[in-house]
């Protein structure tokens, strides 16, 4: 038994995992135009929103840039568009664009804000329940089927109502975002929790687990140290599909006039703000918006897509 | 006093049907720096034997009596924190299969850091020179790189130097080896043996090895168990039971040995398989099998159907087998008679 293999000068550990990981993952990626594609519009969204102040024409929840004057302006490619407002105005003469983007940018930290709260509370039940078993795994499962049996839309249509009308709807404006993440995060963390709680099921019997367990290693180690880490490949698929979810969800609140206030808007609020003059021809109010939340919803649905199959191990292996 | 002593040790499994008896009735001992070996056919209880040890039988499963003394403490019945102390740091545990044993997203190094951190308050630094060290004294070639290594870059026999390596981490007392060269290579199989036994010697560190091999056992153990069907069956220095075994089911064990049969004809077997654990025969758990219940008179010797058999010193050995018991009665008013 002598070495064949001279590894390199001991790298730091994390970079060869990854450079280990990334072979395959890039491999991958670069046979896929169509996750390519997604990942650059994805990437130009979260930029976009990211630099919102500096790229926007407009502050839109400024009041003061906010001319009435200028409002149901069309875009730049229909006549009687001002060359100020390229993708015209809304009904209170805010810039579109700007109010897109600024609303992109709301759209998107509830989306991931509500997935990372959904997946701690479903890691952490999950895997509770996984390793556990017994009464715990029997509670926690039936807390997470209760949960699913309401939808969340109804959580959060009472939960809004509820904190409107204890708080007051100012209250409810000043704090829509972080309420909307914990609504949102309530709703859905049994996803997280029960497929968490599957492939700990799986793992829970490996004799790696029974070796951490005559190591003396105490469980709380074993789940998060050792379990955790195996099970991290669902966890990454099921987050891509949780946080366009989580948008959407965002989005349907919105319109129903449960989530961001039309002065503080998303992207739903945005549709729902220019549904109203729809009829009346203005329909570039709601429908670029609307495009706009179709591409980012599409586009991280596709990046999940690509993720599942890379991360699938019957694909993996082959 | 011994280092470990096993008493009556009972293990049930409990089951919808009623409870299933793996183990019965199991004593031994094992004194500082002793190798012992536990063979016996899969399903005799050897694993069962070995994870009770540290109370970590699966869930079903449960300590029903008995108990288990370790440097005078009492292992049944402790509790889970105190036990957590002693599995691994005072007692550790080899598996069968080096592929499954170690943690396939972690690195070598972080997880023998793990394991010395869960039990002594060490930097990381210090943590990793002692690992370095155990890495050294398995001979593995490059230790220091194989630190940062992943378990799938390294080959099988390397895995299972690792994971002695880990076994050894903390310089336990007792090393409990279950089935550790069986999923490994003909070759390699000899170099791991060789080194277990090297580091055991080395570090006075008592050994219990669990294998159906025979050969390993005459090779590594000064004493060994033979199970059945979750009883002990014969017991005795190795020796003494390879050269003189005593119990028709260990004649037949080394019978079955592939040395033993005639070249060109089928190898030698005890006929018939092991009885499940749920639905054992009365009496001797092996005399459906057994080729001694008939005495070579002609005549049955009943109380293999129908009373589970007693110990009997034989020589250093002791047996559980009627047969055996007669022999020695026999034998012994002869010689009584002779003075008078």
């Amino acid at each position: 038994m002598t070495t064949q293999t001279s590894p390199q000068q001991s790298a730091p550990l994390p970079s060869r995992w990854e450079r280990l990981r990334d072979s395959y993952l890039l491999y991958s990626f670069k046979r896929d135009p169509i996750a390519q594609l997604s990942l650059l519009v994805f990437i130009v969204f979260v930029a976009c929103a990211v630099l919102a102040p500096w790229l926007a024409p407009m502050n839109p929840y400024d009041l003061a840039q906010i001319d009435i004057m200028a409002s149901e302006l069309p875009p730049f490619w229909i006549d009687g568009s001002d060359p100020a407002y390229r993708m015209g105005t809304d009904a209170q003469g805010r810039d579109l664009l700007s109010t897109i983007l600024y609303g992109a940018r709301v759209s998107l930290i509830i989306g991931f804000g509500a997935v990372a709260l959904q997946a701690l509370l479903g890691v952490v039940f999950g895997l509770l329940a996984g390793y556990l078993g017994g009464r715990i795994d029997a509670f926690l499962m039936r807390l997470a089927d209760i949960q699913l049996s309401f939808s969340t839309l109804m959580v959060a249509i009472v939960v809004g109502a509820l904190v409107k009308a204890i708080f007051g709807g100012a209250t409810f404006s000043a704090y829509a975002v972080p309420l909307l993440v914990l609504i949102i995060g309530l709703a859905e963390w049994p996803q997280y929790a029960r497929t968490v709680r599957a492939s700990v099921l799986a793992e829970k019997g490996k004799e790696y687990v029974d070796a951490a367990r005559t190591m003396g290693l105490p469980s709380r180690r074993i789940m998060f140290r050792h379990i955790l880490p195996n099970t991290l490949s669902p966890i990454f698929v099921i987050s891509t599909v949780q946080v366009a979810n989580a948008i959407i969800s965002e989005a349907a609140l919105s319109f129903l006039g449960l989530g961001m206030p039309e002065t503080h808007p998303s992207l739903g609020s945005l549709i729902k703000s220019g549904f109203d003059y729809i009829q009346s021809g203005s329909w570039w109010i709601t429908l670029i918006p609307g495009a706009v939340l179709v591409v980012l919803v599409l586009v991280i649905n596709l990046l999940g897509d690509w993720l599942r199959d890379v991360l699938n191990p019957r694909l993996y292996k082959g | 006093m011994s280092l470990l002593e096993v008493n009556n040790l009972d293990v049930r499994f409990a089951l919808r049907r009623g409870d299933v008896k793996a183990l019965r009735d199991v004593s031994f001992t094992l004194d500082r720096g002793e190798r012992l070996g536990i063979v016996g056919e899969s399903g005799a209880g050897k694993s069962v034997a070995a994870f009770s040890l540290l109370n970590l039988i699966a869930k079903p499963g449960y300590i029903a009596g008995g108990s288990i003394r370790f440097d005078g403490q009492e292992l049944n019945g402790m509790s889970d924190r105190a036990l957590r102390r002693i599995r691994g740091n005072r007692i550790s545990m080899i598996f069968q299969d080096p592929m499954m044993t170690l943690n396939p997203v972690l690195s070598i190094g972080e997880q023998m850091i793990e394991c010395l951190k869960a039990h002594r308050r060490i930097g990381r630094r210090e943590a990793r020179a002692i690992a370095l060290r155990k890495l050294e004294q398995v001979h593995i070639p490059s230790p220091e790189a194989r630190l940062d290594q992943y378990p799938h870059e390294l080959s099988g026999g390397m895995r299972q130097r690792v994971i002695i390596a880990i076994a050894l981490l903390l310089d336990p007392d007792i090393i409990i080896a279950d089935e550790p060269t069986t999923a490994l290579d003909v070759t390699i199989q000899a170099e791991i043996m060789d080194l277990l036994l090297e580091l055991c010697e080395k570090h006075n560190v008592g050994l219990i090895l669990i294998t159906h091999d025979l050969g390993v056992v005459s090779q590594v153990t000064q004493r060994m168990l033979v199970m059945y069907a979750g009883r002990v069956i014969e017991q005795g220095p190795t020796r003494e039971i390879i050269n003189d075994p005593q119990h028709p089911y260990t004649q037949g064990l080394m019978n079955a040995l592939p040395q033993m049969a005639t070249p060109g004809s089928r190898l030698n077997q005890i006929p018939g398989s092991m009885p499940s654990l749920d639905n054992l025969p009365s009496g001797c758990a092996f005399h459906p099998r057994c080729g001694f219940v008939t005495r070579p008179d002609g005549s049955e010797r009943s109380a293999c159907r129908t009373r589970v058999p007693e110990f009997v010193a034989s020589g250093n050995c002791r047996v559980a087998c009627h047969m055996v018991a007669e022999m020695l009665d026999q034998e012994r008013i002869p010689a009584e008679e002779t003075p008078r």
